[in-house]
């Protein structure tokens, strides 16, 4: 039953080099940047000087900087998993029409741009605006309701793909003994989700741990966390010392977290039997059932699509009317300008890097889940998700001092950009791979072994099938964070190439009409071209399910 | 699924070919010298293009976050630079750019053709290129409506007319946040400042945390058309409100507050380890030449430092310039900026 007590058939060559290539990138771009912003902040001069930790510990601002940051993730990763679980089934279970296109929908909001979003929530909340009489604007109440629209998919992704595959059957056979619905949830299907449900908890938490715009621009004034003292302190008092003290804290935390997590994801491995998306769906037929889809369904819209639907609406709302204007002027203003861009580029930067980003992800990730998957390394599996937890300007000052000589100069270069962006997306790759991975029934190597398949066969006929609909969900996710990545890319030097989010950004930053319509015209194109590239990961999926 | 499988490897392949093909392609041949500059650095791309011609010297923009951000890299980065030139030190930084030794001495032939006044750095190691002041923006539109007089001066926002109708940016997080704080510290003085604050607290300012929230979100002629008439941003945001208009209308609907300006001066620099010193001081040179000057104003909004270059229909049209803006010493600003900023959201935040 217990994994780890057999070995997939990978020869053991290969197994320590998927072991070694997670480490090796973690290692070079990860732990030696970070280690040495830290060290230049704490140890300036090769002696450690503790003190600004010291500082932390006793000073009350940073102390409830601190607590706050933990507290808001908390709260947000809670409220998360209460709307994303439900979701989650729906999606996972119900088969309903359009349940492809919402799925991919709900994936939206994941990579909007911080500052989009922001004017969004502005746009309903603030003074003067629809849901202005709810006063949440400037609250921790706003800060957490944008938490759960960008983390809505992170649940519905991870929790749903399991979800989705799990055999209906022990459930089934739970409520012929007559268990109720509620006691067949708690005591079959919870124990079997509780590895992807811990997983998605621990990705979120690590999200709106280290959550930057969504802070400043709805939290208010006064409102700090870890981050955005990290970032402040870093760009623009350049406290070195007082930035790596909070680094320090900010790594303690997640390390504690990333332990509890993987002791409960750990805790209680059974072998799953996977069965095909389409065996565990099951049709809408009693009004209970489908009073739980609307509800949903309700919920979706109201959270994820009313946002959204006040981006779209701006991007044609022009002085004259509604029109086209802002998407011409995209073509338009600034034109021969550097700072100008063509949207075509800006959409043909943003893919390439992406493409670039997700092909890295997909091969370490992948390579760390193999390796998770086959042992019990429980360690590896924080490594990856340190990333996430860690301020994005540390790892991107970091970069600046280290990857600075041959054979490793990165500064400036191309690829600065799309490794960023493949450490914040290598975690998901691991989290949506290892629980397929492991659910794997040995007896079914088992039983190609004794009929005569030699290791490789065995991987490639009993592996590979549910390995190559994981890597296509995986890098689905990959793909999505990347073309929304602004955050780690910013504070890299980087060439001029600007992504559509670089792209809004920089329309935001100027007065006019113009200007503004444009960011939302071009964050309609950056959902756009998301929405469509996950539609169409999610339609090679259909190709692999037969093969279960 | 062997098929499928195969599709993939094939397009990633192909996707990774073309990715590195790409960067080879546009390898250079002649000097290439690297600009270290903020997210607003902007040049027309006829205009660079010339000084390539005239100089046989390529320029690749970096641009590395906003100006304090940018700056804080190159200071990180002095012993191994990333680039020759550093364009966007302003004067609330200068000391602080000037005190880490990033910067040396080069004082270009045309700083006589720049007044006095923007010649900050004595030691020559920054150049003045442009100036914009930050200044409090007020909608004409809705004074109008609302038969209320502009505010003329500071004192004239603590009155209860003007009550709950300012936002402005916290200039822990914001550039111009900082500016009109220290506007105020210019005013008031060292010791006058705080009690301002407490007064603009009490008549329900706004505080938001950047300029994209305060002028987007909450104020009246932004994109969100707010609630507040009154916002800091820039001298330069009622031509920008026109020239970014479609179709542009007859007069701004933004005006100027002129008892509000702060000066803000913005430097370039050959950053100290190049190996490109010639072609580093060709750009700052070309950088106060009057082509580019002539270019700075539509295309970062700012005004250019050198003496009689022409202004562009939509500033002499549109633009209201402080005659007395107020300004604080660079080492001043250095020297206290810190425990300002604290001070500050002990007043208008805590």
């Amino acid at each position: 039953m217990i994994q780890g007590t057999t070995t997939p058939g990978l020869p053991r060559a290969a197994r320590v080099a998927t072991l070694l290539v997670p480490i090796a990138f973690l290692l070079v771009f990860f732990a030696y940047p970070v280690i040495a912003i830290v060290g230049r902040g704490l140890a300036p001069r090769w002696s450690l000087d503790l003190d600004p930790l010291g500082d932390v510990v006793t000073d009350a601002a940073l102390r409830h900087i601190a607590w706050f940051t933990v507290w808001q993730a908390t709260l947000s990763t809670l409220l998360t998993l209460a709307v994303g679980l439900p979701g989650a089934y729906v999606l996972a279970r119900c088969e309903f029409p359009g349940r492809r296109v919402v799925r991919a929908l709900v994936t939206v909001p994941f990579v909007l741009p911080t500052v989009v979003v922001g004017s969004a929530f502005v746009a309903l909340f603030g003074d003067g605006a629809p849901l202005a009489f709810l006063g949440i604007d400037q609250t921790v109440a706003a800060i957490l309701v944008a938490h759960v629209f960008f983390n809505y998919s992170v649940v519905v992704r991870t929790v749903g793909s399991l979800w989705s595959h799990l055999d209906p059957r022990p459930e089934e056979a739970a409520r012929m003994l007559g268990a109720g619905r509620f006691r067949t949830f708690r005591e079959v299907t919870l124990p079997a989700l509780r590895p992807a449900i811990a997983a998605a908890a621990a990705v979120v938490f690590l999200f709106t741990f280290t959550s930057f715009g969504v802070i400043l621009i709805l939290g208010g004034p006064g409102t700090a966390t870890l981050e955005t003292e990290i970032y402040r302190q870093t760009t623009q008092f350049l406290n070195l010392p007082l930035a790596a003290a909070l680094t320090v804290v900010q790594l303690v935390a997640i390390v504690l977290l990333l332990v509890l997590t993987s002791w409960i994801e750990g805790r209680q491995r059974v072998t799953l039997s996977l069965r095909a998306a389409n065996e565990t769906a099951r049709r809408v037929r009693t009004a209970g059932a489908r009073a739980f889809l609307a509800a949903n369904l309700t919920v979706m819209a109201l959270l994820l699509g009313v946002p959204i639907a006040v981006l779209v609406e701006r991007s044609f709302d022009t002085p004259s009317g509604f029109g086209l204007d802002f998407y011409r002027a995209l073509g338009e203003v600034h034109a021969g300008s550097t700072l100008f861009v063509e949207p075509v580029h800006a959409i043909a930067n943003s893919v390439r890097f992406a493409v670039a980003a997700t092909v890295i992800a997909v091969v370490v990730g992948g390579c760390a889940a193999f390796a998770l998957a086959s042992s019990r390394r429980r360690g590896l599996d924080a490594l990856v998700s340190l990333p996430l937890g860690v301020s994005a300007v540390t790892v991107g000052f970091g970069f600046l001092i280290t990857l600075d000589h041959p054979p490793v100069d990165l500064r400036g270069s191309w690829w600065l950009v799309p490794i960023a962006q493949a450490l914040v997306a290598v975690p998901f790759v691991v989290r949506v791979m290892t629980p397929v991975l492991r659910a794997i029934d040995p007896r079914l190597r088992d039983a190609a072994a004794t009929l005569g398949a030699s290791p490789a066969r065995v991987w490639r006929e009993v592996d590979l099938p549910i390995v190559a609909r994981a890597v296509l969900v995986a890098a689905g996710f990959a793909f999505a964070i990347s073309l929304g990545e602004f955050g780690a890319t910013v504070f890299i030097v980087r060439p001029d190439q600007p992504t559509l989010p670089v792209l809004v950004y920089r329309l935001l930053g100027q007065p006019g009409p113009l200007n503004f319509g444009g960011a939302m015209a071009a964050s309609v194109i950056l959902m756009a071209l998301t929405a469509v590239a996950i539609l169409g990961i999610e339609r090679f999926r259909v190709g692999t399910v037969g093969s279960f | 699924m062997r098929r499928l499988l195969f599709v993939v490897l094939l397009a990633t392949a192909s996707a990774t070919a073309g990715l590195v093909a790409a960067p080879a392609a546009s390898a250079a041949s002649s000097t290439t010298i690297t600009l270290v500059t903020h997210d607003s650095f902007a040049v027309s791309k006829p205009v660079l293009a010339a000084f390539t011609k005239q100089t046989g010297i390529t320029v690749k923009i970096l641009q590395a976050g906003d100006a304090g951000a940018a700056l804080n890299q190159v200071i990180l980065t002095k012993s191994n630079p990333i680039g020759d030139v550093f364009f966007g030190v302003d004067n609330t930084l200068l000391s602080r750019a000037l005190d880490q030794g990033v910067f040396t001495k080069y004082a270009p032939a045309a700083l006589s053709t720049v007044p006095n006044e923007y010649q900050l750095d004595p030691s020559h190691r920054l150049t003045p290129i442009d100036h914009g002041d930050v200044c409090i923006n007020y909608d004409k539109q809705w004074f109008a409506k609302e038969k209320l007089a502009v505010p003329k001066s500071l004192d004239d926002l603590t009155e209860p007319a003007y009550k709950g109708r300012l936002v402005v940016e916290n200039p822990a997080t914001s550039s111009p946040g900082l500016a009109f704080q220290l506007a105020t510290i210019a005013r008031y003085g060292e010791n006058g400042w705080r009690a301002y604050w407490s007064k603009l607290r009490a008549n329900d300012v706004k505080v938001d945390d950047g300029w994209e929230s305060a002028y987007d979100g909450d104020f009246s002629q932004g994109a969100n058309h707010g609630t507040f008439p009154l916002v800091v941003s820039y001298a330069s945001s009622p031509p920008a409100a026109v020239y970014y208009s479609k179709p542009q209308p007859k007069t701004s609907p933004i005006g100027t507050m002129l008892d509000s300006c702060f000066r803000q001066v913005e430097f370039a620099g050959v950053l100290k380890g190049t190996e490109h010193q010639a072609a580093a001081r060709k750009l700052v040179d070309f950088m106060l030449s009057e082509r580019f000057q002539a270019d700075v104003p539509l295309q970062m909004f700012v005004f250019p430092v050198r003496d009689g270059t022409p202004l562009p229909a939509v500033f002499t049209k549109f633009a209201q310039v402080a005659t007395k803006p107020l300004s604080l010493q660079p080492a001043d600003i250095s020297a206290h900026r810190d425990a300002w900023i604290e001070q500050w959201t002990d007043t208008v935040l805590r």
